[in-house]
């Protein structure tokens, strides 16, 4: 790990509780869901890492506590340096705060999550389904929801696998 | 029989102000199939006359699953994946993905492998950039530009056949190198292309950059601030636009950048002229780095020595047992990386293209992320349109330069 980065750690385990792991000369921060907000404020107002990269989440089933690890990936621009924040969710209640009074990007980043791992915000202006239809059933990007696949069709049961299957017919 | 899900008022009724559901502005559907959208964009715009209130993008019509696709093939098939994200970036896409395996795994690529890589990227960066000039000029009416454009960019297309055997769907960076070496007749064609390219550049700047009619249709129009451009994420040429001089291969360099000579191009203005200015100016720099790549191409193998992740030549298969044993079991089981999870990022045409990648010890990626520059950049369209007329939209919207494939995945 960059000295810069190690620094920036030690003042984060000095005001939160966290545990940081080391991996490839990256940090990644993990914290509970409760201290996420004052962590991220704190990291963009006195750390300046002033852009979010992205927020993206791992779903770790069959484990259920936690089962999700929703992703911060942050930039700082001033200090060129990079932070992963970590929060585990548990599949019980699946729910984080938004952060999208700190980072506006988060928007559509939080919706992403929701629409492909079925993690609530709360709080979020505007909790959609981004990517996929607004009327599509479960979560795609879950471990525990199939790749999908296409029932082939015989002779013998053309007709029936044709009336279920999901085109516009006439 | 499938429904026909019609959106009424109601859905958006939080999103348009107080003024739409009185009536007294209009609310207007644009796209999904509409040539300025520059893919399959639908945008809800509300007008009070042809004065643009506000927009609301919806996004989603080109989502192919690749994330979810890339986590059931192996490390190395799970590659031609990611051609198709941002199909006017596909080299730097695969060099993305790539450099997060190398990290994963701590994997040396050879410096000739290194510097190929380099051009075929900047020769990327060219070929989208030219499709940017053409199509965005073409939305302001200067139907020539397109023509000159995409005659150059078939340039480039055909040093991309010659290299990997395609001219948009690459895969020739692989894990560890690539493919193969180039062909003979690569450099030449390289140096043909960097000959006359910088006098066709003269020339679409002699068609735009001081034109009235492309002036009075891009100053002023679309202004982004710095605090915005930050504030929303913003990256690549929209954001150095907006006066951040901040470009990855400068400011962390990967592939061996920090050997080559090159300038950032800034502007202040924010505006459609100033990203315009920018890109211009990036397609020169890139031409520098190419010339300077090619320049002190050195000479070497194209792929690493570590047999435990690369698989072995040709020419050893047929006389090492060893080498047999390891090209078969990269290529039915694929190779294993350590446990852990690596961030990396690229610097894209269009900002900065990140990979999460999470590996779980198996031959199968367990999480891949894209961090996509477009997705990030097109957040910010309601903030630069917003008082604008109707026409200008189709001049913002072109000079963000979105690849509907890079937002959707």
């Amino acid at each position: 790990m960059e000295a810069k980065l190690q620094s920036v750690v030690q003042r984060l385990q000095e005001r939160f509780p966290l545990q940081v792991e080391e991996f490839r000369g990256e940090a990644h921060v993990f914290v509970q869901a409760e201290h996420l907000l004052h962590l991220l404020e704190f990291l963009k107002t006195q750390e300046g890492f002033e852009m979010l990269s992205t927020v993206t989440a791992v779903d770790y089933w069959p484990q259920q506590q936690p089962r999700f690890h929703v992703i911060y990936q942050l930039l700082s621009l001033q200090h060129n340096l990079r932070l992963q924040v970590r929060v585990p969710v548990n599949a019980t209640e699946p729910v984080l705060p938004t952060i999208t009074s700190i980072y506006a990007n988060a928007s559509w980043r939080e919706r992403e999550v929701w629409d492909m791992f079925g993690i609530r915000f709360q709080g979020h202006p505007d909790l959609r389904r981004i990517l996929m239809p607004q009327d599509w059933q479960g979560h795609p990007l879950r471990k525990d929801y199939p790749l999908g696949y296409e029932e082939p069709q015989f002779t013998f049961n053309f007709e029936e696998i044709n009336q279920r299957k999901p085109y516009a017919k006439e | 029989m499938t429904q026909i899900q019609e959106m009424t008022l109601d859905e958006i009724r939080h999103l348009v102000s107080e003024n739409a559901i009185q009536g007294e502005t209009v609310v207007l559907n644009m796209g999904p199939q509409h040539p300025s959208t520059h893919g399959v964009l639908r945008l809800i715009v509300e007008l009070d006359g042809e004065v643009i209130v506000n927009v609301i993008p919806d996004i989603g019509f080109l989502h192919t699953g690749v994330e979810k696709n890339m986590e059931a093939k192996t490390y190395q098939k799970a590659e031609v994946m990611t051609d198709r994200l941002d199909y006017l970036n596909t080299m730097g896409n695969n060099l993305a993905y790539v450099m997060a395996i190398e990290k994963l795994i701590d994997l040396d690529v050879p410096p000739r492998a290194q510097a190929i890589r380099v051009i075929l990227t900047e020769l990327q960066r060219i070929a989208s950039h030219l499709v940017w000039i053409g199509t965005s000029a073409l939305d302001l009416a200067a139907m020539s530009v397109f023509l000159y454009a995409f005659r150059e960019r078939e340039m480039i297309l055909d040093i991309f056949e010659m290299c990997s055997g395609q001219r948009m769907m690459t895969t020739y960076f692989r894990p560890g190198g690539l493919w193969r070496d180039v062909p003979v007749e690569f450099e030449d064609a390289v140096r043909n292309f960097v000959r006359i390219f910088p006098r066709r550049v003269d020339e679409y700047e002699a068609l735009l950059t001081k034109n009235p009619l492309f002036l009075d249709r891009t100053v002023g129009i679309g202004k982004l601030t710095r605090e915005q451009a930050l504030q929303y994420g913003v990256t690549g040429p929209t954001l150095r636009a907006s006066g951040v001089a901040w470009d990855l291969r400068k400011v962390s360099p990967y592939m061996g950048y920090e050997q080559y000579d090159f300038n950032i191009p800034t502007h202040t203005a924010g505006d459609v002229y100033a990203r315009y200015l920018v890109r211009v100016q990036e397609m020169r720099e890139s031409l520098k780095i190419v010339q300077q790549a090619l320049a002190k191409l050195p000479y070497g193998p194209v792929r690493s020595n570590n047999r435990k992740y690369v698989p072995p030549p040709r020419s050893e298969i047929g006389v090492s047992m060893e080498a047999l044993i390891h090209h078969f079991k990269l290529w039915t089981e694929g190779f294993t990386p350590p446990k852990g999870a690596v961030y990396s990022a690229v610097e894209s045409p269009r900002g900065e293209l990140g990979v999460y990648l999470e590996s779980d010890g198996s031959p199968k990626p367990y999480r891949v992320h894209w961090r996509t520059p477009s997705f990030d950049n097109l957040q910010v369209l309601p903030i630069l349109a917003k008082g604008h007329l109707i026409a200008d939209l189709v001049a913002i919207i072109g000079s963000i330069d979105i690849v509907l494939g890079d937002i959707d995945r």
